[in-house]
């Protein structure tokens, strides 16, 4: 089934529209429509974590969570996995994906470095999300250096 | 992990929501954002729209469709090969008038409101599943034939079944509809 290239064409319409609609001329503009993708991303991610397979939910440790979503979640939702995961064992973690198939569509390096962001808070909400949903209360950021890789900074939050 | 993951048949069903729940977010912010149902309904419509005008091509080079030389042979197509293709699902199709510019696509099950019990209180007019309109009037749109798309019955209204209904307008090119892209 063709479901990916139909999430992919709505997420893009919604960057589209989103950014339109919500956008002031100032930064803080730009704030408000990146948190704005970022808050349905995250209720998409927890929606998505309640559907995973019930095994899975059985961590030994914060580090199989983080694995999980590399590999596991990721291929579910982009069909590949996380190409890389780091941490410095002390509650960061980051994840590259060396061609993340929401930038795929734009043109390869510096381009549209500016435009990246908009593309990523989506999924940054999805990742929190699911990491919400496994008990995991997170914050997730992006960066982009040159596309289509990028990174996403996962900093867990004790509570 | 003894099964590489993306084997794993639970996989296919959470890529399969992610465009439904995906879409459900959609919807709940542009209630948010817009008080009257007709807003909503007019914006979910043209985001499906510029939906359809890309989509077409992703599904042109998906397919392999044949020449069509009716409007009945491209809502076939539209149901039975693009439904299908993107949603899983197979609509019935009626003609609803003699000149036979005039149809109707019947979902029995609509993936779109898997997850939606009732529209939201207050929200009696809302067209929760219009994007599905704009995207067919976009994608008509690029193959220049030009069509009114809109819900003739609603399953979160109470109807039985979700009835889809598209009429096709004066060809915006009298040669094109002989020829497809």
């Amino acid at each position: 089934m063709a479901d990916a290239a139909l999430f992919e064409f709505l997420h893009t319409e919604m960057v589209a529209e989103l950014w339109a609609h919500h956008s002031d001329p100032g930064p803080g503009g730009q704030k408000m429509s990146l948190s704005v993708l970022e808050g349905m991303g995250f209720r998409v991610g927890q929606a998505l974590g309640e559907r995973l397979p019930q095994e899975t939910l059985a961590f030994r440790e914060e580090l199989d969570v983080l694995k999980f979503l590399c590999k596991d979640l990721w291929v579910a939702v982009f069909q590949k996995q996380m190409d890389s995961l780091r941490t410095n064992h002390q509650g960061t973690y980051v994840l590259q994906d060396n061609s993340f198939p929401l930038l795929i569509r734009m043109a390869a390096g510096l381009q549209y470095l500016e435009e990246a962001p908009k593309f990523l808070a989506f999924t940054c909400g999805l990742l929190r999300g699911a990491l919400s949903t496994l008990g995991i209360k997170s914050l997730v950021t992006a960066s982009v250096a040159s596309l289509p890789t990028c990174k996403f900074q996962v900093v867990i939050q004790k509570t | 992990m003894s099964r590489p993951a993306h084997r794993r048949p639970e996989y296919h069903k959470i890529n399969k929501d992610l465009f439904v729940l995906t879409y459900g977010a959609l919807v709940a912010q542009l209630c948010k954002d817009y008080e009257k149902d007709e807003d909503v309904n007019k914006y979910l419509d043209k985001m499906g729209y510029g939906i359809g005008t890309r989509l077409v091509e992703d599904f042109l080079a998906r397919s392999c469709v044949r020449r069509c030389h009716s409007y009945s042979e491209i809502i076939d197509i539209i149901a039975q090969v693009a439904f299908k293709m993107y949603l899983g699902i197979t609509p019935s199709v009626t003609c609803n008038n003699s000149s036979r510019t005039e149809f109707s696509l019947i979902l029995d099950k609509n993936p779109l409101v898997e997850f939606v019990e009732e529209l939201p209180a207050g929200r009696s007019s809302l067209c929760y599943c219009n994007l599905l309109c704009g995207i067919i009037r976009g994608a008509l749109e690029m193959v220049h034939l030009a069509a009114d798309v809109t819900f003739l019955q609603d399953t979160l209204k109470g109807d039985r079944v979700t009835e889809i209904g598209i009429t096709f307008l004066k060809k915006l090119d009298e040669k094109k509809y002989r020829r497809k892209k």
